[in-house]
Order: C-alpha cells, then sequence, then structure tokens
C-alpha cells in the first residue's frame, strides 16, 4: 500500500523537519524546505539520475560534546551494539579533530561519503556493492558474501562488518550475520520524502548542522548553498566526487 | 564395457549380494505401492488477515519466491517500492498475534513461512536479516 | 639420453603417519572455520579494522605459492631444461593442491561462505577479485591439462605449449593477487605498482622453497631422496628468488621514504611498531632472508640440513612478510585530515589492535594440511614421483 496519493500530476513534495517547536521556518533553515519539487518520483517508479542526494556538513556548527546524530542512526536501524566497539556496527561516528600546530578543536559526523566513484563499489566481486541512480552508494545484502575486500577499499572507514547472529531488526533496515553495511543515507527515508535520521536529529538538537538534499536541483537549499559558500570533500585527491561536503575544515 | 560385464554377471554369477539388493529394492518397492509413506501430515499454519492473497493461492505456492526475488531486486537496486509483492507485505499480513495480542515471528514453529518450509524441507534464509514481525503500526492492505 | 621413469608412493608407515597428521590439521581448520561460521567473526581477532587477519595471511601465502610451485615444470617445459623434468609433474601437483589448501581458506573465512554459488555466477568485471576467481579456477584447469600432457606419452609433445600457457596463465594470476592489494588507493602501505611485480618474485620464493621441502618429505616417506644434483640447481634457484624478493621490497619501502607524506606509515613498519617492527627486521629480514641466502648460496653450508633448515626460515620469513603486509597495513590509521590529531569512537587516528585467535590460525593451517594431504593423497594414486635417473651425463 503506498503511503500517500502517487499521482504524479498532483505530487506536492514538501520537506519538513519534524521539530516539535513547529515554528514557522520559513527562513532557509537548512533541512527545511517550503518548495515544491516537480521532479520527485513516485514510489512505483525507480530511481533516476535526475537526482543527485547529498549532505553538507557544517563544522562550525556541529558541537563536540554531542552525538544526536549517532543515536539518531542507531535508533532508526536498530544498531544495538553489544559492547564490543571493536566489532560492533558504526555506520556514522563523531571524530574529534585537533589542530597539530594551532590547537584548533572541532568535531564531526563522518559516515559513507556516498563518492560517484566509489572504490567499494570498484572492488567488490559479486557486484553487491553498488551505487543507485540517484547517487546512494548501498550494499544489497541478498548478494554480499562477507569477502570484506570493500572494507579494504574504503578510503573513508565507513563500512562495518556484522560479526554475529542479529535479532529484532527493524523492518526498514534488513541486517544479518556474516554481511557488510553502512550508511544507507536513510534511503528507505529519503524515498518517502522525509530527511535522513541524523538531520532531523542535528536540527531538532538545534544545532543545524547537516543539510540534506538534492544536488542537482538548483532550487534546493543544499545546492544554493554548495553554490554559494566554500565547501570540501575529504580526500579529495582521489577526486571520488563525494556527495558529502564538509564546510568549515 | 561395463554394462556388458555387467549382465554377464547376472546370468553367469548370480551372487548373494545381486539377491540382497533385487529383494530391498523389490520390498521398498512394494511397501511404496501400498502407500505406506503416503501419510504425512499437511502444514498447519494461523490464517492470515484480510480477504485474500495479492495473488492466487496457487500461483503463490509455486512463484512466491520469484516474486520476492525480483521485487527484492527492484527495490534494492532501483528504489522502487510497491508493496505488491513485498516481503513487508507478506509479514503484515501473514504475522499472527500470540495471546497477549503481540505479533509472533513468522518463521517461528508452527508459523506461516516455517510450516510448509518444514513440510518441503526448504530453508530459507530471509530472516537471518529481515525482521520476521511487522512494526507495531500495522498497515492497510492494499 | 636420459629418461625419467615415474612411480607412484607405496603405503607405508612414514606414509600413513603423514598423512595423519596432515589430516588432523586439516580437521582442526574445519573446526575452527566451523566455529567462525556459526557464533560469527566476532570470535576472531578480526574487527571493523583490521578486517583481513591470519586465515588471509595464510591464504595468500598459499595461494602465491602455489603459482610459484609450477616454476619447477615451467623450467622443464617453457625453457627446456630437461634436467628439471623429473620433478615437472610433482610440481604441477603441488601447484594444485597449495591453490586448493590457499581457496580453501578464503572460502572458509567469508562471512557468508554459503553464498559461494552466489559467487561464481553473479561477477563485477571491474573487480581485480572476480577476475582472480576466474584466473584461479582456470588455473587449475590449465594445470590439469599440463599434467594430462605429461602424463599421456601420445600428448608429449604438446607439453611445451600448454607449459607456455600455464606459464604466462601464472604470471597473470600472480600479477591478479599482487593487484588485489595495489589497486587498493585507500591504504598507504598497499597503494603502489610494486605490489603485482613482488608478488610474482615471492611466488618464485615461496613456490620453491615448499618444492623443496613438501617434495623432500614425499621422497623420505618413500624411502628415497631427490637427485641432489637437481636439488642444488633448486637450491641456487631458491637463494636467488629471495635475494629477489628483498630487492623489490627495497625498492617498495625506500620508494615511500622519500615521500614525506609518507613517513609516519614507514616509521611505523620499520621503528615504532612493535610486533609488526619486529616481524619485519627479525623475522622477514633476518630470519627470512639473509640467513637463508647464506645458507643457501654459500659452499660452506652445502650439506642437506643447512637446505632444510634455509627452506623452512624462508616460510617463516614468508608469513611473516604477509603478515605485516596484511595485517600491518590494516592496522594503521587512515589519514582522512591531514595536519590533525584524531580521535573517535571507531579508531580513527589510532593504531588498531589485532590478536589472532586460535579459531583463524586453525583454519590458517588447515589450508596448509589440506594441500599436504591433496598432495599425499595425489602420488598414491598416479606415479608423481621419479625414480633416479636412467642414462649417462648426469650433470
Amino acid at each position: 500500500m503506498d503511503m500517500k496519493d502517487s499521482s504524479p500530476a498532483s505530487a506536492r513534495r514538501i520537506f519538513f523537519s519534524q521539530a516539535s517547536a513547529g515554528v514557522a521556518l520559513l527562513a532557509l533553515a537548512p533541512g527545511v524546505r517550503l518548495v515544491d519539487l516537480a521532479l520527485a518520483r513516485a514510489q512505483d517508479e525507480p530511481a533516476s539520475a535526475t537526482q543527485r542526494w547529498g549532505l553538507l556538513v557544517d563544522v562550525d556548527r556541529c558541537s563536540s560534546g554531542c552525538d544526536a546524530c549517532v543515536s539518531a542512526c542507531d535508533t532508526e536501524h536498530g544498531l544495538d551494539g553489544n559492547e564490543r566497539p571493536q566489532t560492533d556496527a558504526q555506520w556514522i561516528r563523531k571524530v574529534d579533530l585537533e589542530d597539530e600546530n594551532t590547537g584548533r578543536q572541532l568535531s564531526l559526523p563522518l559516515m559513507c561519503q556516498h563518492c560517484e566513484e566509489p572504490p567499494c563499489v570498484d572492488v567488490c566481486p559479486t557486484g553487491a556493492s553498488f551505487r543507485r541512480a540517484d547517487g546512494i552508494v548501498l550494499v544489497d545484502k541478498h548478494t554480499c558474501i562477507g569477502c570484506r575486500y570493500c572494507m579494504m577499499a574504503c578510503p573513508y572507514k565507513a563500512r562495518s562488518f556484522i560479526h554475529e547472529d542479529l535479532t529484532g531488526q527493524k523492518t526498514h533496515a534488513p541486517r544479518g550475520k556474516g554481511t557488510v553495511e553502512s550508511c544507507t543515507l536513510c534511503v528507505h527515508r529519503v524515498d518517502r520524502d522525509e530527511l535522513p535520521a541524523c538531520v532531523e536529529a542535528c536540527t531538532d538538537a538545534g544545532h543545524e548542522a547537516l543539510v540534506f538534499g538534492d544536488i542537482n536541483d538548483r532550487n534546493d537549499p543544499l545546492a544554493t548553498q554548495l553554490a554559494e559558500v566554500p565547501s570540501h570533500e575529504l580526500r579529495a585527491d582521489l577526486k571520488l566526487n563525494t556527495a558529502v561536503r564538509y564546510r568549515g575544515l | 564395457m561395463i554394462w556388458s560385464g555387467l549382465i554377464e554377471h547376472w546370468f553367469k554369477r548370480r551372487s548373494r549380494a545381486m539377491w540382497t539388493v533385487v529383494i530391498t529394492v523389490g520390498l521398498l518397492g512394494g511397501v511404496g505401492l501400498t502407500g505406506a509413506f503416503a501419510e504425512v501430515s499437511q502444514p498447519l499454519f494461523p490464517s492470515a488477515r484480510g480477504e485474500q492473497c495479492v495473488e492466487p493461492v496457487d500461483v503463490m505456492r509455486r512463484d512466491h519466491f520469484e516474486f520476492l526475488k525480483h521485487q527484492r531486486d527492484k527495490t534494492v537496486h532501483k528504489g522502487i517500492r510497491t508493496p505488491r509483492h513485498s516481503l513487508v507485505g507478506c509479514i503484515d499480513c501473514h504475522a499472527d498475534k500470540d495471546t497477549q495480542g503481540r505479533f509472533v515471528p513468522v518463521n517461528a514453529k508452527g508459523q506461516f513461512c516455517q510450516s510448509c518450509h518444514a513440510y518441503a524441507a526448504v530453508k530459507i534464509d530471509c530472516f537471518s536479516c529481515h525482521a520476521a514481525r511487522p512494526t507495531e503500526r500495522v498497515s492497510q492492505s492494499p | 639420453m636420459k629418461i625419467a621413469y615415474f612411480q607412484s608412493v607405496s603405503s607405508s608407515r612414514g606414509y600413513w603417519l603423514i598423512s595423519a597428521i596432515a589430516g588432523a590439521v586439516t580437521l582442526a581448520g574445519l573446526i575452527g572455520a566451523h566455529h567462525m561460521e556459526n557464533a560469527g567473526h566476532w570470535v576472531t581477532g578480526m574487527s571493523n579494522q583490521v578486517v583481513w587477519g591470519v586465515p588471509h595471511v595464510f591464504a595468500i601465502f598459499l595461494i602465491v605459492a602455489a603459482s610459484g610451485a609450477l616454476n619447477t615444470a615451467s623450467i622443464a617445459s617453457v625453457f627446456g631444461r630437461d634436467d628439471y623434468k623429473p620433478l615437472a609433474r610433482l610440481s604441477a601437483l603441488l601447484a594444485i593442491a597449495l591453490l586448493c589448501g590457499g581457496l580453501a581458506v578464503l572460502v572458509l573465512d567469508l562471512g557468508r561462505p554459503d553464498r559461494l554459488i552466489v559467487a561464481m555466477t553473479h561477477y563485477n568485471f571491474k573487480s581485480i577479485f572476480a577476475w582472480n576467481i576466474f584466473l584461479y579456477i582456470g588455473f587449475m584447469f590449465i594445470v590439469g591439462i599440463y599434467l594430462w600432457m605429461m602424463f599421456e606419452p601420445r600428448m608429449n609433445r604438446f607439453t611445451a605449449q600448454v607449459g607456455i600457457a600455464a606459464f604466462t596463465w601464472r604470471l597473470v594470476l600472480t600479477t591478479g593477487t599482487g593487484s588485489i592489494f595495489g589497486f587498493l588507493v585507500a591504504r598507504e602501505a598497499f597503494d603502489s605498482a610494486v605490489m603485482a611485480p613482488l608478488f610474482v618474485v615471492m611466488s618464485l620464493s615461496f613456490g620453491t622453497a615448499l618444492t623443496l621441502l613438501i617434495g623432500m618429505l614425499i621422497f623420505w616417506i618413500n624411502g628415497a631422496t631427490m637427485d641432489p644434483a637437481l636439488v642444488q640447481k633448486l637450491r641456487r634457484l631458491l637463494g636467488f628468488f629471495v635475494i629477489g624478493v628483498a630487492y623489490l621490497v627495497a625498492v617498495d619501502h625506500l620508494t615511500r621514504l622519500y615521500v614525506t607524506g609518507h613517513h609516519q606509515l614507514e616509521q611505523f613498519i620499520l621503528l615504532e611498531g612493535g610486533t609488526y617492527t619486529f616481524l619485519f627486521w627479525g623475522v622477514q629480514i633476518l630470519l627470512g632472508t639473509v640467513v637463508p641466502a647464506i645458507l643457501l648460496l654459500l659452499p660452506r653450508f652445502g650439506q642437506h640440513r643447512y637446505l632444510i633448515a634455509a627452506a623452512l626460515l624462508v616460510v617463516v620469513g614468508a608469513l611473516a612478510q604477509v603478515y605485516v603486509l596484511i595485517i600491518g597495513g590494516q592496522v594503521f590509521p587512515l589519514e582522512l585530515f591531514p595536519g590533525y590529531a584524531v580521535t573517535s569512537t571507531f579508531y580513527d587516528g589510532v593504531i588498531a589492535d589485532y590478536t589472532p585467535s586460535l579459531a583463524e590460525l586453525a583454519l590458517g593451517m588447515g589450508g596448509l594440511g589440506l594441500a599436504v594431504l591433496v598432495t599425499l593423497i595425489g602420488v598414491r594414486i598416479l606415479p608423481f614421483v621419479p625414480v633416479q635417473m636412467v642414462g649417462e651425463n648426469q650433470d
């Protein structure tokens, strides 16, 4: 059953942050759009390259004591962990940095960068690691044989391997022993025109350091911010053209 | 070469081993013909919610894995999320509730998936990853 | 004219003893693999930081050695050296057996070994791993045909051509295996074009060492000794191969040392890496290169026992080399933020921990056990082992 009316003619896709504050957010606050997205797709249409989902991390707004994004991701996907941090899965983590020369300290979240030329996709022997047409890099866990070569290949150490039997998985986040996984940009939410859990949580926590949107849509706030303010990708020398960009590094 | 040797063996040097094989096969065949092996209980499982399944029963029995397999490729690779052949859709209707009103996993003993699969002796791999219970907020039938 | 005669190994107490040992080691490996698969990989020392551990060290060692084990046969068929012919059949058998052992370890360590059929039917041809699957299976076929050419007198005239095909295939296979690491842009320790040729020379070294060791073992079971002239030649070859490996290792490290950006990695491996530094200098270089080179090449150490010691040291050094390469390369953190000190909950910015577990060691050794077992079965069934050569003019 469809969750909403899917006829394209009347498709009015509105991005809301689920801020319980309910304040009318008419300004260009991150994560909020009161603009129709004429190019939005229905649930029974395939994802297409017309859209390219991206994320902008504003490092200046990211607070070093806060891990709202990490908790939200863990809750959303059922990443309970087994108190074994070396083998427990982490799809997003907070990284604390200190400049070796100046002593300046910063904090930022790090997750799968959803590269346009992902090394993990190149090396996967079965093609389980793949890039969807709209830019989200995923693992098809039906085909994954658990060789972990993609984990070796990822320049960002973004992937996790599931080291034990799991129970009580979330319906929208199937995961099981012996396969590899990583941040999916909350693809199940994005396909319902919602925001990724980390973006919502960051806004709810009042930091608004994460902006999600469609890089290809010039009217999208993410695209406008990327066009106006400098940002860069991690390990830019590898020329992977990541969808996740950082501002303030 | 081998066959002519066997035939020669049969006609000229009938051995005890050969007779043992013949009698055993004959006994088994005879017993089989009486239908002694025919009585295996059919799988029993709780009935599903809703009026009817998304496909006719005989089509589902034959092809449900094909539907699931193609649907999963469409969903994972292309993001097509129609519920008609989705595993989540199956579980929504076919999951039973226990006496306390909580959902029972569909791969638990005596439940929908498990009972037929135990009968047919086909191991399924779905629930090492997929949730075997619907989310508590059950979606509407199509 | 020299004619080599071959025989199969007859049943003896020594044969059953070695078979029992190899069988027990293989069984231990299977038990280890079963434990890993049942409980999940958390029971091993491997983690999200060090994703390939001791099983992969053994698997890569065995696969690389398998390619090199064919070298003796190649010298006979491709380079026309008839004096190596007596060992050609055994060399080809060893190649197949070692590859079986290596692949078994690799497959049993997979997160989903039950999905082997998926791996054989779904291919991403940009992946060097996918190509390697073809190269490994194809290698077994080609060496099988090569053996057929060698065994069947009517096909002997094709041995050279198939030998050339097998030789070429072997070089491509070893290049592919080295490129598994060489193609990884993400990791400083691997991303290098020298990986492919390094692996080729490693294969020559590891393969010749194992050919000598397992070959001498089989001769001992059969109550015979290998032709001393041939052993002497293989001995010198091994000495040069060991030096060849050291040369490429030196080039690899010296190049990285020249680049300022890689200084921290080199400092870790060569100076401050604790276990890894010890394994590099103490085991790989000293025990695995310098000592064997001396024992193999200097005439003063011509006795048989020095050869056995040298070959064993080469194997130990080989395992240390692969360990430092694969595991040392993973424990060193990725550099995502140059100029910053990094901490996180996901072990960014720190040297990762890795302690091999018993299950992993058992699985790795099980691969070696399987290789020896396959060889023993082979030499019993078919005439692989040469008897003393008939005719004059022994070189």
